[in-house]
């Protein structure tokens, strides 16, 4: 949980490499509160990349979270803002965090989750303001930060592959990247992405029964 | 100005983006969260949209000339290690980031 203190600060103080003010970290961190896809936006923002592109680049990157909420719907059975809430601050570490958790069985159980999501929140507000702040005062060489992310990815294909221990879905999807790459070098992300999921779709008979 | 009302754009398309696809599955699979299916989709197209994101994050490391992506490969070994080692995403993550950041500003492999 405190974890999202450094990450946070890695990301504000990146994005104050961009010249905005340092507050955006902050209302990033408060209105977004996704750790992946703001680290992808700083980049996003330098390159000045179009609305559209914003929206999609995010979706994609975030598709994974709806996979969270699939294996929460038994969980999250509360109602009204504080479910919102919940849905709002599902981030792969609330999620682990949720997930990971033995419950004490007490009826505070939605109580429990959205303190979890609420300390999560706050810590990860905390560390994109102060990494922007710090990223405004001192003269920081922040060349090679942005590898935070790739390492982040890296991790959680390492958690995937520890979850399903079958090298199909990842075979599949190095050999999309490879030909989204080659062919249209500019969508890469969403042409693989589209191709990877066909492909899984169209061999589900197959993979299925290697489980 | 009109760079900041970009900014606040960004800002509110990502913010709407995530809460989407947060909330996807509470709107949309209502009741439906057992469908064989489902279970297929949420086992194996969230690998192959890890391993297609960090392809794509490396996609502008240049393999062909020297120093052929060298910093690159061994901070993603660096992590990959350090992930199977202590299982601790954090320490794995500021290990790589630490070395890739020491590798590019000293020219390691320059």
């Amino acid at each position: 949980m405190f974890g999202y203190v450094p990450l946070g600060m890695a990301f504000g103080v990146l994005f104050q490499d961009l010249g905005y003010g340092w507050y955006f970290a902050s209302l990033m961190g408060v209105f977004v509160f996704a750790g992946a896809a703001q680290f992808m936006a700083v980049g996003l923002l330098a390159a000045h990349a179009g609305l559209v592109e914003v929206a999609i680049s995010t979706l994609v990157l975030n598709s994974r979270h709806m996979f969270f909420g699939l294996s929460l719907l038994k969980r999250y059975q509360g109602r009204g803002l504080k479910k919102l809430y919940l849905i709002f601050g599902l981030t792969d570490e609330t999620y682990s965090l949720i997930t990971a958790s033995h419950l004490p069985a007490t009826d505070d159980e939605q109580n429990y989750y959205f303190y979890l999501t609420a300390l999560n929140h706050f810590y990860w507000v905390v560390g994109c303001t102060l990494g922007a702040l710090l990223g405004a005062s001192v003269e920081f060489d922040s060349r090679g930060m942005d590898f935070a992310l790739t390492a982040l990815f890296m991790v959680l294909l390492i958690e995937q592959w520890k979850k399903i221990q079958n090298p199909t879905p990842f075979v599949i999807a190095l050999g999309c990247s490879a030909i989204a790459l080659w062919l249209f070098p500019d969508k890469m992300l969403l042409v693989s992405i589209a191709l990877a999921t066909s492909i899984l779709f169209a061999l589900k008979p197959v993979v299925d029964k290697n489980k | 100005m009109s760079d900041n009302i970009y900014l606040l754009s960004v800002i509110v398309v990502m913010a709407i983006a995530t809460f989407a696809t947060r909330a996807f599955p509470f709107v949309a699979l209502k009741g439906k969260g057992d469908h064989p299916l489902m279970d297929y989709i949420g086992r194996y197209v969230p690998p192959a949209v890890m391993t297609i994101l960090v392809f794509y994050s490396m996609k502008n490391v240049d393999v062909f000339t020297a120093p052929f992506g060298a910093n690159e490969f061994i901070a993603l070994g660096i992590t990959s290690a350090v992930h199977l080692w202590k299982r601790n995403s954090l320490l794995s993550i500021f290990s790589a980031t630490a070395f890739y950041m020491f590798a590019v500003q000293y020219g390691l492999f320059a």
